[in-house]
């Protein structure tokens, strides 16, 4: 029996051979000629070996001559590795290219251990608030601007682009592009610290239409459900760390919830997200992803956890 | 149990999360705390500690417990009547070990 991957949320493990778009293909390209290369080179030191072990006395004196050295140590290399050098540039020359300037733009702040996501209007305002999740149209540039409010962390979904690094009070820019719709798996790539190894992270990929029809349904306002787990939440200090769009619960310290009941996953896109996960997350956190921020709520009877779980629910 | 796989029901274990609350051998990550430990299940009486231990009761159970248990404090979960059945034979097979 197959024990389970520490990640084990939606899209991941991602393949790094199945590129989903042009800047995460270019590497796979770039990858796949350097392994070629390397092996190749490989197998003639082999065949070097070999020939200086067991091979005929002729044949040895030549490879130990000045001629081989400068050929094979100085001039091949210098050909090959300058060639090398030019292509590789040429060929990831879409990753240093300046972004278009009507891109749409993301802002994903690196935290411990999640990541805080806003979708930035023309003028860089934050339209709408979300975490561990990012919802892109296909087959366009989405840029991202990458920063860290405490530690360093590296974003990484591997279909998508290369990993860059976040940097507490530096704005690092990274483009991605999906060309098929699709959920995608992100890991955090810097270790952080504790639960570093269970920061995942979720790109869904959606037909244009599809995207801006889940966007404009996030502006509408919604119609707030006052019951027993609205109640929970306010009394029992959710509010404290957590924003939900709409109501008075605007804590900054956690993840925004406002749409959580629409999320893929749970604990920083390393669950699935059902009521029975939701439920076992509020409950006991620190079982699930020891040393996160989140408290256990162990002393909560498992009715009110049920009911708080119902009204995250309908946070879509 | 008859057409039920466990190799099926592991890969439905963690497609909806069940060790998020429970401790499941063979199942490395998560082992949640927040439901009982699942580990030695064929040899365990009761379900919950109320229902008879058999198999159309744990494939039930597992798939919509609150209709098989009233008041309980298991969730309702996202599995097929197939894939329950494949995760009660996965308790029970991690249970005769």
């Amino acid at each position: 029996m197959q024990p389970a991957a520490a990640n084990t949320g939606p899209g991941w493990p991602a393949s790094i051979f199945d590129p989903a778009g042009p800047y995460a293909g270019s590497i796979t390209t770039l990858s796949w000629l350097l392994l070629a290369m390397a092996a190749g080179v490989f197998l003639v030191v082999l065949v070097a070996l070999w020939v200086a072990l067991f091979g005929k006395h002729r044949l040895q004196k030549r490879l130990g001559g000045t001629r081989t050295i400068w050929i094979g140590g100085i001039i091949f290399p210098v050909i090959v590795l300058s060639g090398l050098l030019v292509y590789g540039l040429s060929l990831t020359r879409n990753l240093a290219e300046p972004v278009p300037a009507n891109a749409m733009r993301v802002r994903i702040t690196g935290e411990m251990w999640w990541w805080r996501v806003a979708y930035l209007d023309a003028r860089g305002q934050p339209v709408n608030i979300d975490a561990n999740e990012l919802h892109i149209p296909v087959g366009q540039p989405v840029v991202l601007e990458l920063e860290s409010s405490d530690v360093i962390h590296s974003f990484w979904v591997p279909q998508l682009s290369g990993k860059l690094d976040m940097i507490p009070g530096r704005r690092n820019i990274l483009p991605i592009q999906a060309d098929r719709p699709g959920t995608y798996g992100g890991q955090c790539a810097e270790y952080c610290g504790g639960p570093h190894a269970l920061m995942g992270f979720v790109v869904i990929a959606h037909e244009p239409a599809q995207y801006h029809a889940i966007m404009a349904a996030r502006r509408t306002p919604r119609q707030q459900v006052a019951g027993r787990g609205e109640q929970l939440f306010r009394s029992t200090g959710c509010a404290a760390c957590h924003r939900i769009a709409g109501t008075d619960a605007n804590g900054i310290a956690g993840p925004d919830l406002s749409h959580v009941g629409s999320r893929s996953s749970l604990g920083a896109g390393i669950l699935p997200n059902n009521r029975g996960t939701l439920i076992g997350w509020i409950g006991d956190s620190q079982s699930i992803k020891p040393g996160n921020r989140m408290p256990a709520y162990k002393m909560l009877p498992a009715q009110d956890l049920a009911a708080i779980a119902t009204y995250l629910e309908a946070q879509k | 149990m008859p057409q039920a796989d466990p190799a099926r029901g592991a890969q439905a274990i963690e497609r909806v999360g069940c060790a998020a609350c429970h401790q499941i051998p063979g199942i490395a990550w998560p082992q949640g705390a927040s439901g009982p430990s699942l580990a030695g299940f064929a040899d365990q009486g009761l379900i919950a500690g109320r229902l008879p231990n058999r198999p159309d009761v744990l494939t039930a159970f597992v798939r919509n417990a609150p209709a098989t248990l009233p008041g309980t404090t298991m969730p309702a979960m996202p599995l097929t009547k197939e894939e329950a059945r494949d995760v009660a034979a996965y308790l029970y097979a991690t249970g005769s070990r």
